[in-house]
């Protein structure tokens, strides 16, 4: 059965403020939701197309953009102006849509790595010390078990959000109606500690941990290949070394233990390539019917060369 | 030529004016915290602006130099022995093969900035040579340096300038309170009009929590307003659908404790920023030590922008001296 969504594109009027002397902040929406972050895409895409003089930094997030600029070189009047064009532009566009990508991740659900961790920050860190994220994330969601979580997870695609707070760390956003989004709180105190590549989840975002470091999203698993690689030694990283551009299209792909070790060799030779599509993502039909949209989608990685 | 170091010091990285362009994908501008101090100590070696230099945190590095050295301290009051022997601050020292530099207790300022001539050698990465912990990238192997750690100097490109010592009142004031000033914006609507008061008009302390990617202060917290919060922002009342993050920018999580970010920072994430910290005054930020009693004050873009000329102006007299 085809499962219709509620919500609908909309095009809301964005708030526009300042970050001091050098930052143009334009505010979406305050929920999450695709359209916002459509918008902030397009925006920030149309305004890399303009390459203005005295434009530095043109950062969309979640569902809102960031904009760093030279005063001396670009007045924050006349870059506010050219912005709300682009937004103008966007707003009364007839289609929606971005050319992009489907990008497979194998994840290893489960894995001792991420679980070490989990049991080394409980009291004073936790909401529930007694279980696991996972345990702690199927019980918040009303979901059977962390069996049918990790399903959840891994049978709809996401949306790369946003990339940042560190190097090349990617927010994602599940392709599914918000009644059907997994949402889990941050821990309540952060911890200092998270295995690099593991998966995490706060609020409704899913992210990949870059780098080892700091951390507050519940931990479910661990990637089984590098998104960053400073030394740009795996080929997928020979033009640039982070992964994931907003806009990129998500695919997670259970792995077992042996599966994870493979693809570890594999990144240790040097051969490693995701599996990847070509693909044009139109929001209309997203937000209309997501289960319908979300098969093309994922037929199109199914086509991929590996 | 090399720098040949015995003690690292406490947190001692190679830095140069930033590595712009990358915030999009996460990765920090970096840096230098303190500009006009590391520009002070490249302008004494006639070095150009942007070239590295080695930022020292608190406790400085001991090192030998192994052929003839040319180098300039700035910033935070620091003692700095040649061969046990002080010598004065602000200046240009000569120095021979197998000198050794070491530097005393810190007597104001957090920060101070070695620069040698020719500039710290290391490879330039995306456009930098600063260092970026997190990322392993830039700098000493994207590191901090570490005894033994042997510190490339590259050829001197320019002629050495006439000056050998900042005058004094080019100087900047160390310790003592200080005063910010910031732009209201970003979330500020999510405070309360009388946690907008506190943040401007109450006192604020430095904690000992400020580094590289931000500065935490005390006191007596800010009020957030009551709402039913907007999906996926998270529960409390200072979380946003996480957003990019404005470099100077204040953030209050939970309400307590203002953080300023800084050169560091990551570039995003949850917590509401209600303001930022004008350009014109990170590098006092940079300078401000922990205890230091500050005042956060609300100025119009129009001075923000008067403060960033004045600064320029200031900048440009140091290199045209």
């Amino acid at each position: 059965m085809t499962e219709q969504s509620t919500e609908i594109l909309y095009l809301p009027n964005a708030r526009y403020t300042w970050g001091g002397d050098e930052f143009l902040f334009v505010e979406f929406d305050e929920a999450m939701n695709l359209t916002a972050n459509y918008l902030a895409t397009t925006v920030a895409h149309g305004l890399e197309q303009l390459d203005l003089p005295g434009v530095v930094d043109v950062c969309p997030a979640n569902a809102s953009l960031l904009v760093r600029f030279d005063p001396d070189v670009l007045g924050g009047e006349e870059l506010r102006r050219r912005v709300q064009e682009l937004e103008a532009q966007a707003r009364t566009a007839t289609q929606h849509t971005v050319e992009t990508r489907i990008v497979e991740v194998p994840v290893w659900y489960q894995d001792p790595y991420t679980a070490e961790v989990v049991q080394r920050f409980r009291e004073g860190y936790h909401q529930d010390p007694s279980g696991t994220d996972l345990d702690y994330a199927a019980k918040v969601n009303g979901l059977e078990d962390a069996a049918e979580f990790i399903r959840r997870h891994h049978e709809s695609p996401w949306l790369v959000s946003m990339v940042g707070f560190v190097a090349g760390l990617p927010f994602m956003y599940q392709l599914v109606p918000r009644a059907r989004q997994l949402e889990v709180p941050k821990y309540l105190s952060p911890r200092t500690d998270t295995p690099p590549l593991t998966v995490g989840h706060g609020g409704c975002f899913a992210c990949i941990y870059s780098v080892r470091g700091a951390g507050g999203y519940q931990m479910f698993g661990v990637a089984a290949a590098p998104i960053y690689d400073p030394g740009q030694e795996l080929p997928d990283f020979e033009d640039f070394l982070i992964l994931f551009r907003p806009g990129d299209i998500v695919k997670f792909r259970p792995v077992d233990e042996a599966e994870y070790r493979a693809v570890q060799e594999q990144v240790e030779a040097g051969t490693w390539r995701y599996k990847q599509a070509p693909v044009t993502f139109d929001v209309e039909a997203a937000l209309a019917d997501p289960a319908t949209y979300n098969r093309t989608l994922l037929e199109a990685l199914d086509g991929a060369e590996n | 030529m090399a720098l040949r170091t015995e003690q690292p010091g406490l947190l001692t990285t190679v830095q140069d004016q930033g590595r712009i362009g990358y915030y999009n994908v996460g990765i920090p501008q970096g840096g230098a915290m303190d500009q006009e101090s590391a520009q002070t100590a490249n302008k004494l070696v006639g070095n150009t602006a942007a070239e590295a230099v080695l930022e020292c945190t608190y406790m400085g590095p001991a090192f030998t130099v192994d052929a003839p050295t040319t180098i300039a301290v700035a910033g935070a009051q620091v003692p700095v022995l040649v061969n046990g022997q002080e010598q004065p601050p602000w200046t240009r020292l000569e120095l021979a093969e197998g000198d050794a530099v070491t530097f005393g207790v810190l007597r104001g300022g957090a920060r101070f900035y070695l620069a040698v001539r020719g500039g710290v050698d290391v490879p330039e990465v995306l456009g930098s040579r600063s260092t970026y912990a997190i990322g392993r990238l830039g700098g000493m192997g994207g590191r901090k340096l570490e005894a033994g750690d042997v510190v490339p100097v590259g050829c001197p490109t320019g002629e050495l300038p006439a000056v050998t010592e900042l005058p004094e009142s080019l100087r900047p004031a160390l310790g003592g309170a200080q005063e910010l000033r910031i732009v209201w914006g970003l979330y500020d609507h999510l405070l309360t009009e009388e946690g907008r008061r506190r943040l401007v008009e109450e006192e604020w302390r430095l904690t000992p929590v400020a580094d590289r990617m931000g500065l935490r202060y005390e006191g007596p917290g800010v009020e957030w307003i009551q709402r039913e919060q907007p999906f996926g922002a998270g529960s409390d009342p200072s979380n946003i659908v996480d957003a990019g993050y404005a470099v100077g920018s204040i953030q209050v999580p939970g309400g307590t404790q203002p953080i300023v970010l800084h050169r560091d920072a990551v570039s995003g994430g949850g917590y509401a920023m209600v303001g930022t910290v004008i350009s014109a005054d990170m590098d006092l930020l940079a300078r401000a030590t922990p205890g230091t009693v500050t005042r956060f004050r609300a100025v119009p873009m129009e001075e923000a922008l008067r403060a960033r000329r004045e600064r320029a102006a200031r900048l440009q007299e140091i290199w045209a001296l």
